[in-house]
């Protein structure tokens, strides 16, 4: 069986009706890499993610899993607001093992050992609408990651969340990196994109600004976005804040 | 605790509708099984005089199947044995009942029963009509042209009431003293109770409606006034899967001595309504 | 005045006393519109929910056909089913015409758009908020359709209970169809109509009484479960 990876997109452009939120974007991923997609509001971050998961279909451009068109299973995401079925936390779990053909007894210990490993056990019979935002979350997290995926994708995870949850869905993601799991994460948090993720790819207007390791573009940043961009200064939907393009 | 019977109350009750729901389910589709019965077509007067209630007990008795009444308009009860929906038709409208007959629809005509009707209206009798002549009394509210309820729904009562008007030669009566309800004996009383109006009615119905405010009987006794009943089997040979048999015994009950006895023992008030009059 | 008080007195008394005409009526109304609200929803739910999340051809115009059906007059559909039930219409041979059979395909056909008119809005709105998780999670749309039918379970409870309410409520389509034979197809609604015309209060009221009662009933539960949803369920 071929490998899924490389994740790569090609001149990926999606439009709506009238407007072009992405415009000939250029996207690659690494078996195990860390990536931050970045960007103000309306900078395309939450399209892209969609788009490369398979959630949009792009208007052009291509997106190759490992050299083929065919989209693997093997991804999951989750997104800034959890969304939980009105049934236990455990149940919840199960039923996203049940989709993807996990049935049986295995099926009820793989759902208790996902939300041991996040530290929810203690909920597994509570309704899941009942927990906090962080634990719910967290929950989401479990749920991904007890499908085995080879990516996941997140969407401003932490934004709903105060700063504990947010901690502890950080610890959680780091965890699943750990077990061997490529995360795309779109985030307006720099602390959290610093910690996790090995490289930045920086939208503005649908285009990628920039693409810098990490470690270098927080205090290096490679462009004038960038710059602009840490400095809080980058103009939101295309309308400048006052400072002219250098 | 209190979380806990929220949720047993919700749990009980989805439990119970679910089960209620089977329940149903089955019991309705069930129902429809059971054929041993008669579907008899008569009129609304005959129904709401309760002349069923009493009558039917007996005949299941006697005969071992129910028999089941459907009761709307003569014209109406006819057109349902034309398409097949009867085996029996228990009407009084001779002129239709006949021409049913020779539509080939009936199989033959019994005269069974009948009652009369009678003029009811305001009991301070503006118009003068109370006595025995019919055809008088219609002439007297044309001429006042005095309110007049109507039921104006080709039932043979309707009929009736044409045919008399006829007979005034005020054919058609007309005016908005004259009022057509479209509806069956009970709500033209009704009508009529509620305008204060006179009306043509059958014994039976008046004397089991509730409703009279000021209206009383004026006009009765006159031999015109004669209702007569006839009862028909469904043509077997125009539908075949009419219940033939037991049709013609429901019939043959009826014009026994027991189903003529039963008719007559019939009474509201201790007054008798129908007259039984089967002559072989 | 008078008259009225002293039949809602007899009325009460019909009630209390048990009398077994008066509840036979009622418990033949109960099974009928209990069965053709249980058809009714078991198109309709998954109907409904179907047309929320599945976008194929001619959608808008099932939509739209939904609605019509919707306002269409109760009298109406009585008359079509009892032209077809008729021995002279396609499906005489059936020969369930003026039995409770066919008071039941009537009021079905009467509660089935009402079900699926308004799961299909609920469905609509929840999947507005799931698709895209449940999407990322590998659950197509027809597979969708059962979950949103588990999740939405409290307020599609409610529907339930409107279906069960629209049935027991009609009388003209029930009237036609049925015959408002005694003892057999006679329903609360139909027994109110022909002892008001006969001018006879006391079993109407009593049966009106005991209707309303229902119809209160299911509105009050439908009201608590709402609530109680609402409040800590989750």
């Amino acid at each position: 069986m071929a490998d899924i990876f490389p994740l790569r997109a090609r001149s990926l452009t999606v439009r709506f009706g009238d407007s072009t939120v992405l415009h000939r974007v250029a996207f690659e991923l690494a078996d195990g890499a860390r990536i931050a997609v970045l960007g103000s509001n309306g900078a395309g971050k939450s399209v892209l993610l969609r788009t490369l998961h398979g959630l949009i279909e792009p208007t052009a451009g291509e997106i190759t899993w490992g050299g083929s068109a065919w989209r693997p299973r093997e991804q999951a995401m989750v997104f800034q607001r959890p969304v939980v079925l009105r049934r236990s936390a455990l149940a919840n779990i199960e039923y996203a093992l049940a989709v993807n053909g996990v049935s049986g007894p295995k099926r009820r210990q793989r759902a208790r050992e996902a939300l041991e490993r996040v530290a929810l056990g203690y909920t597994a019979e509570r309704p899941a609408r009942v927990l906090s935002g962080g634990e719910q979350q967290r929950l989401a997290l479990a749920r991904a990651w007890a499908l085995s995926p080879r990516v996941l994708f997140l969407d401003e995870p932490t934004a709903s969340l105060d700063p504990r949850s947010a901690t502890e869905v950080e610890r959680v993601i780091g965890e699943i990196h750990a077990s061997g799991t490529a995360i795309v994460v779109a985030t307006h948090a720099l602390g959290f994109a610093r910690r996790m993720s090995d490289e930045v790819v920086l939208l503005a207007d649908g285009e990628v600004a920039e693409r810098t390791p990490s470690a270098r573009f927080f205090t290096d940043p490679e462009t004038p976005e960038g710059e602009r961009f840490l400095k809080g200064e980058l103009p939101w939907n295309g309308i400048s804040h006052g400072s002219t393009r250098a | 605790m209190e979380r806990y019977l929220a949720r047993l109350y919700a749990r009980v009750s989805i439990a119970w509708i679910v089960a209620a729901f089977i329940v149903a389910a089955l019991l309705a589709s069930t129902g429809a099984q059971a054929q041993d019965f008669i579907t008899v077509a008569s009129t609304t007067s005959t129904e709401q005089s309760g002349l069923f209630r009493h009558l039917l007990p007996e005949a299941r008795k006697a005969l071992g199947f129910d028999v089941r009444v459907v009761a709307v308009g003569t014209g109406q009860a006819l057109d349902m044995g034309r398409r097949g929906d009867a085996d029996v038709e228990f009407v009084h409208d001779k002129v239709a009942e006949e021409k049913f007959l020779a539509e080939g629809f009936g199989v033959k005509r019994y005269e069974v029963m009948y009652n009369d009707f009678m003029i009811v209206g305001p009991k301070d009798d503006p118009v003068g009509a109370k006595g025995r002549d019919v055809i008088s009394a219609l002439k007297k509210i044309a001429e006042k042209q005095s309110p007049f309820a109507s039921r104006g729904d080709k039932s043979g009562t309707d009929a009736a009431e044409k045919r008399y008007w006829k007979m005034a030669s005020i054919e058609p009566p007309k005016g908005g003293w004259y009022r057509e309800t479209g509806s069956g004996m009970g709500p033209t009383l009704n009508a009529a109770a509620g305008m204060n109006a006179y009306a043509l009615t059958d014994r039976g119905t008046w004397l089991s409606f509730k409703n009279r405010a000021d209206l009383a009987i004026l006009v009765e006794g006159d031999e015109k006034l004669f209702n007569q009943y006839g009862v028909m089997l469904v043509n077997p040979a125009k539908h075949p899967h009419v219940k033939k048999e037991m049709g013609q015994k429901f019939i043959d009950w009826l014009v026994s001595p027991a189903g003529q006895q039963a008719i007559a023992a019939y009474r509201i008030d201790g007054e008798q309504l129908f007259f039984p009059d089967y002559k072989p | 005045m008078h008259d009225i008080l002293a039949s809602f007195a007899l009325a009460v008394r019909l009630i209390a006393g048990g009398d077994p005409e008066l509840w036979r009526i009622v418990i033949l109304s109960l099974e009928v519109s209990l069965a053709s609200a249980f058809f009714a929803c078991a198109i309709g739910l998954p109907l409904g929910t179907f047309i929320a999340v599945r976008d194929f051809p001619g959608r808008h115009a099932v939509v739209v056909m939904l609605n019509a059906l919707l306002g269409l007059p109760s009298v109406v559909v009585g008359l079509v089913v009892y032209l077809l039930l008729s021995r002279a219409g396609p499906l005489g041979s059936m020969g369930i015409l003026f039995t409770p059979s066919a008071i039941v395909i009537a009021q079905t056909l009467l509660v089935l758009p009402l079900v699926a008119a308004l799961s299909r809005q609920f469905a609509e709105d929840a999947w507005r908020e799931y698709r895209e998780q449940l999407t990322s999670l590998g659950v197509s749309p027809a597979r969708a359709v059962p979950t949103l039918l588990w999740d939405l379970r409290i307020t599609l409870f409610t529907v339930v209970l409107a279906g069960f309410g629209r049935g027991a409520s009609e009388v003209g389509a029930v009237m036609i169809v049925g015959g408002n034979i005694d003892g057999v197809t006679r329903v609360m609604t139909t027994s109110i109509a022909l002892e008001t015309s006969k001018g006879d209060l006391p079993l109407a009221l009593g049966l009106g009484v005991i209707l309303l009662t229902i119809v209160l009933a299911l509105n009050a539960l439908a009201f608590a479960i709402r609530e109680w949803s609402a409040h800590g369920h989750g």
